[in-house]
């Protein structure tokens, strides 16, 4: 790697009181959120108090221009106390990025990172559509412009087969081909608000974990101004943005979810080492080795985030678009929904039944149920299909 | 400096041959006939994993390995960028 690049530093944002407080909030009401699987809305108005969703926001537009290391750290502390809490900051987060990175300089998007400033509007996005396996990368919707409309107007529909977050957030990012011509990967973005779509959910989210991200699916209906697409395709912006920024985001909640289950392991063999001072008890050691796995955890995540921040500059950005970084940051994915599993297993081990019960300080069930949603966000198996291709043609270190 | 006939010659050459292996893997189907040297393959229709046949077939073709640098979108948009990548390498690799 070459040399660290240092962000733009924003400790005041995560060590503000505003967002101190949305991590006590968020904590406050983890275990309700999720038995309940209802959206975390008071988080996520802490939150909207603090400021975060104008985050990643460029100052020049009013925001707090916050790098993806920084988001991260949020990241990481959300979701320590509740993962869907920390899912829904991630995504909103990847959508900014995408917005911002790729507006290239259009008038209504330049004018929208305003708004979402001044109003704090949440993102959410449907990327995931009924009838094409799970590939993100082909669309069936398509844009159809209205000829001779006032406004240069164009109108779609699509089946998402979900939407994280969609009965509660302000706007939506959509990706549909750019006409009912085009080549189903031949993509683009579209930004549209709720309030002037119609948005029918399709199905109910009751979930093994990640309950709170509230993510049926929709079938959604626009008509809008062909000025609300981003100008760039989103092959591109998939490539450059969209694909890293999820996994590196999707990462941290993850390590939050883990890191979370290892401190309440940790508070369980200190509570057995007090009962007999002087001696260590038999579970420390598995807390030692888990610790190894979390060490490992931790810089794989925070290896991926540097390679980011270090490629992120304009003239290093066309590696983010070779085949080399494709494998690397599918890598990430995996290795990081693998190793949260594995992590609050072992979790639970130790603190055994402690762990087990869905009540008390060394509870492990949610952060375990929540773990394994992260092999099935972009399926595993896919992410290794695409990188056997691929490593046809790549050699490491070359 | 204008460029040699030969190396025109030679330029046209690649491009009649990497235009037969787009044919032949970039899975284009019917969207082939209309695959001019600056047609933008992707928006064509070509898949990241016939890309990757693509590749392939070009490296056994032209008898040459890309590096990662070049294994990227930008390098296969076109018949004509696969061309003046292949030309570079061609350059360095003997």
């Amino acid at each position: 790697m070459s040399t660290p690049v240092t962000a733009i530093e924003v400790p005041e944002l995560t060590a503000s009181e505003a967002f101190q407080q949305a991590l006590a909030v968020a904590a406050k009401h983890a275990d309700d959120v999720d038995r309940t699987g209802r959206f975390p809305s008071e988080a996520i108005d802490a939150l909207r108090s603090a400021g975060a969703f104008g985050w990643g926001v460029p100052r020049e537009y009013g925001g707090a221009d916050a790098q993806i290391n920084a988001l991260a750290d949020a990241t990481l502390e959300l979701s320590r106390r509740c993962a869907a809490t920390g899912m829904i900051f991630a995504m909103h987060q990847i959508q900014i990025a995408s917005i911002v990175r790729h507006q290239a300089e259009s008038t209504w998007f330049r004018n929208y990172l305003r708004r979402v400033v001044h109003e704090r509007r949440l993102i959410a996005s449907a990327t995931s559509e009924v009838g094409v396996g799970g590939d993100m990368r082909r669309s069936i919707a398509a844009i159809e412009r209205i000829p001779n409309s006032p406004g240069d107007l164009v109108r779609f529909e699509k089946k998402a087969s979900t939407i994280s977050y969609g009965a509660h957030a302000d706007d939506l990012l959509t990706t549909v081909r750019c006409s009912p011509t085009a080549d189903p990967s031949d993509q683009v973005l579209i930004l549209t608000d709720f309030a002037e779509m119609e948005a029918e959910p399709t199905g109910e989210w009751d979930t093994l974990g990640m309950r709170g991200t509230c993510s049926p699916g929709f079938v959604v209906r626009a008509t809008c101004p062909a000025d609300q697409i981003l100008p760039v395709p989103f092959a591109v912006i998939a490539a450059e943005t969209m694909v890293p920024f999820s996994h590196i985001l999707w990462a941290h909640v993850w390590l939050g979810i883990s890191t979370e289950a290892f401190g309440r392991a940790q508070n369980f063999v200190r509570g057995q080492a007090r009962q007999n001072p002087g001696t260590t008890p038999p579970s420390a050691l598995r807390l030692s080795e888990l610790s190894v796995r979390m060490a490992e955890f931790r810089a794989l995540a925070q290896g991926a985030t540097q390679e980011y921040l270090s490629l992120a500059q304009e003239e290093r950005r066309p590696t983010l678009s070779t085949i080399g970084y494709a494998v690397r940051i599918n890598n990430l994915k995996i290795a990081a929904s693998e190793m949260t599993v594995e992590t609050c297993q072992s979790a639970l081990r130790i603190c055994g039944f402690a762990g087990y019960g869905n009540a008390g300080p060394y509870s492990v069930c949610r952060h375990l149920r929540d773990a394994y949603s992260a092999a099935l966000m972009i399926a595993n198996d896919r992410l290794h299909a695409t990188n056997a291709a691929l490593l046809l043609v790549y050699r490491e270190g070359k | 400096m204008l460029p040699s006939t030969q190396s025109q010659a030679t330029e046209a050459q690649n491009k009649d041959k990497i235009r037969q292996i787009v044919r032949d893997h970039a899975g284009l189907g019917l969207a082939f006939e209309n695959v001019s040297y600056s047609t933008d393959l992707y928006r064509a229709g070509m898949t990241s994993y016939a890309s990757v046949a693509l590749m392939i077939a070009l490296e056994n073709e032209f008898e040459l390995e890309f590096p990662d640098a070049m294994l990227s979108r930008s390098v296969f948009e076109s018949i004509d960028s696969i061309a003046s990548a292949i030309e570079s390498l061609q350059g360095v690799q003997p």
